[in-house]
């Protein structure tokens, strides 16, 4: 890896740009998902930290792993329990900037690093199966800050992707990202199958506009958090356009528990920067039917435990308890949900599935 | 009426302007080897010291330059600096914060009355709180994703075209009503645990937090009208909660209550860096004229300042040896006469003891 050192005191600005916008969902009358924070729930050894919490997921042991941007980016792996158990992939040269980290039914382990922009398979040892993506070439040192229209996207080539997903049959989606504004669709070799849509962004029906999360349903169902168009998006396993939930909120992150009974959760995790007055109408989570109906909603931006501190991901294996990892906090949580009161009263319907916006 | 009341006080500043420099010469000794040092550990340049209530001893120091490396099209910022932890004698207890995202450009460390250890990065522009325990508990700000190729100028107003905070306008070094600092400098509480933050290089602006780090409000800008600010370099607040303010650039420490509404203005003590402000029944502020990395021939004297603004002494001058200073940019002040002073210049923690004046 090529370092230099910087001169004294360099200091950078904010990533380029205003602050994301903000939205308050649409969605009324949400019954409110009673639930706790387990207290210091995960346990760092001594010397070892968490810096911003980007990715968590657990395994079919009830392990869990968080990829995390600490002084380095690092992927570590906990027990059920919250001890630590071990540090996965230190020294990877496509470790550079944590984004996400899933883990399939193999329980084999994913990350997705948007600043090598590769996504990496790791087997449950902790070796290297696959990569999808290519790091540039750092021949020509550091490129200026530029925010030029992204190049035309290419199969093998992501660009600062987010998330990474899979069918029942084994096809990879990743999202896909910053820089494109795609979902890819490869088979289970990495092979490119198909993309909607491309590295522009747009908010039509098969548009993305910062594709940020992405997860799959058993059917092969596909579901997109396009956190900039302040919506979800749903599209059959081809990638064809099904359905829009629009009142949510901006998805940040989807997550599909498994199961006879799926159900999806979306976030519209308070913004980053904690600009004024988005704590009033951000922050919370949404636990939904697939077909777009809210269950029910939980949380709230905080900065102390039980709230959130802009929600980055969440693993939902067991529907009733959400594991949310935050980037402003450094932490990850595991929540109990509680049965709503009188739940089953209000159900709110998500609007017209099928329809454009 | 209005403008009577505001002349009164430059009247009373007069007169301590006058005491300031007459102030007394206070004999004092000093320990410079009082850490002892492992020998796999660098102390580099001290950002910050602070003693807690057991008198264990805290240094956020600056080890080495932050690395860059080169991501997609993002350069990426690591590391830069380190916080050790000392018992009273100076013996070395362990390391807090190993490898944090945010210790990049160590500014400051202070210890409030819970004992937590609060950690203020001027490069990651963030507030860091962690338990006596060393586990992380609040964090205020958000270090940058990446580094702008080539970089900004070091004092360009964060994000914004005529300054204000991420391009919201207003005025320069207002910044943005919330935890979005631009190179903070230091970090005080009052009695019920609300939060100020001086964010002080890049913006110039006081910003208050609840305990629970909910933003309540900033107040500040950019000038060298009472409220205004060049370049703050450090804050305290006394008993009743008065929040003093070291206004570096304007040579002044600003006093305000703690909803912000200024009060009176302490000045004739050069251009005061470090500061703090002692416990018990009559409490002393302290503030370093602290010289520039630059140049040990000039300044260096640290000022012990009654709270009505008279100065009760000075000692010490710019330099090298044993009682000197190089650059201080930390003062604990838990122990009344006995302080600890943490230098940029000189890589090391001093132990001043204070003598009656003669």
């Amino acid at each position: 890896m090529r370092r230099y050192l910087t001169g004294c005191f360099v200091f950078a600005l904010l990533s380029a740009g205003s602050l994301p916008a903000q939205t308050k969902a649409k969605a009324q009358n949400v019954p409110e998902i009673p639930y706790d924070s387990v207290p210091n729930f995960i346990k760092m050894p001594p010397g070892l930290y968490l810096g911003e919490a980007m990715g968590i997921a657990t395994n079919s042991k009830g392990h869990f792993f968080v990829y995390t941007r600490s002084a380095n980016t690092r992927l570590f792996e906990f027990d059920q329990n919250g001890t630590y158990v071990r540090e996965i992939g230190a020294g990877s040269y496509g470790f550079e900037f944590a984004h996400s980290v899933r883990v399939d039914p193999e329980d084999n382990i994913w990350v997705v690093d948007e600043g090598t922009n590769l996504v990496i398979k790791f087997n449950p040892q902790g070796k290297v199966l696959m990569v999808l993506g290519h790091r540039p070439d750092e021949v020509a040192g550091a490129v200026a800050t530029t925010n030029a229209p992204a190049p035309p996207a290419e199969k093998y080539i992501l660009g600062r992707p987010t998330d990474v997903a899979w069918d029942p049959q084994g096809n990879i989606f990743v999202s896909d990202g910053y820089v494109n504004n795609r979902v890819v669709k490869y088979d289970k070799n990495g092979r490119y199958i198909t993309q909607v849509g491309s590295e522009k962004a747009g908010n039509g029906d098969r548009e993305l506009n910062l594709p940020h999360g992405i997860a799959v349903d058993a059917k092969g169902t596909v579901y997109v958090a396009d956190r900039s168009n302040h919506r979800l998006q749903v599209f059959d396993n081809d990638l064809t356009f099904k359905a829009s939930y629009a009142n949510i909120g901006d998805s940040w992150t989807v997550c599909v528990s498994p199961g006879p009974h799926q159900y999806l959760f979306t976030s519209n995790s308070n913004p980053n920067g904690n600009a004024p007055g988005t704590w009033d109408i951000t922050g919370e989570i949404y636990k939904m039917e697939l077909d777009g109906t809210i269950v029910g909603r939980f949380g709230h931006a905080s900065k102390q435990p039980g709230g959130f501190q802009v929600v980055h991901m969440m693993d939902c294996r067991n529907p009733n308890e959400i594991f949310v990892s935050e980037i402003e906090a450094w932490r990850v949580q595991k929540l109990l949900l509680k049965p709503a009161a009188g739940a089953g009263a209000q159900v709110t319907h998500a609007g017209n599935p099928g329809s454009g916006r | 009426m209005r403008r009577f009341f505001q002349i009164l006080p430059g009247v009373l500043l007069l007169a301590a302007v006058t005491l300031n420099a007459q102030a007394p010469e206070i004999p004092y000794d000093s320990v410079v080897n009082l850490l002892k040092i492992p020998d796999n550990i660098q102390i580099g340049e001290v950002g910050g010291v602070a003693t807690n209530s057991r008198g264990d001893i805290f240094v956020y120091t600056r080890t080495g330059h932050p690395t860059v490396t080169i991501g997609t099209a993002r350069p990426f910022a690591h590391g830069g600096s380190r916080l050790f932890q000392f018992d009273k004698t100076g013996k070395f207890v362990r390391e807090i914060g190993q490898d944090s995202y945010g210790f990049m450009v160590a500014q400051q460390v202070r210890i409030d009355p819970q004992d937590n250890i609060w950690v203020v990065d001027q490069m990651s522009s963030m507030v860091i709180k962690f338990d006596p325990a060393g586990r992380v508990q609040l964090l205020l700000g958000r270090k940058s994703e990446a580094e702008r190729v080539p970089a900004a100028p070091l004092n360009a107003p964060a994000g914004g075209e005529g300054g204000g905070g991420r391009g919201r306008g207003g005025l320069p070094g207002a910044g943005t009503q919330s935890d979005i600092f631009n190179r903070p400098s230091d970090v005080a509480w009052d009695a019920a645990g609300n939060i100020y933050v001086a964010d002080g290089y890049g913006n110039a602006r006081i910003a208050k937090f609840d305990k629970n780090g909910r933003f309540i409000k900033s107040w500040g800008s950019k000038g060298s009208d009472p409220g205004q600010f060049n370049t703050i370099r450090g804050i305290a607040l006394d008993a009743q909660g008065n929040v003093y303010v070291a206004d570096a650039g304007n040579k002044r420490i600003q006093v305000f209550d703690g909803d912000g509404t200024f009060k009176s203005q302490i000045a004739n003590i050069g251009s005061p860096a470090a500061i703090c402000i002692s416990p018990g029944p009559t409490q002393f502020l302290y503030s370093s004229n602290s010289n520039p990395p630059e140049d040990i021939d000039r300044d260096g004297d640290i000022f012990k300042i009654g709270l009505d603004g008279k100065a009760a002494g000075k000692f010490g001058r710019a330099g090298k040896l044993p009682k000197e200073f190089g650059t201080v940019n930390a003062i604990d002040c838990r122990r009344d006469n006995e302080l600890l002073v943490g230098e940029i210049g000189n890589w090391r923690v001093q132990k001043v003891t204070l003598h009656p004046v003669k």
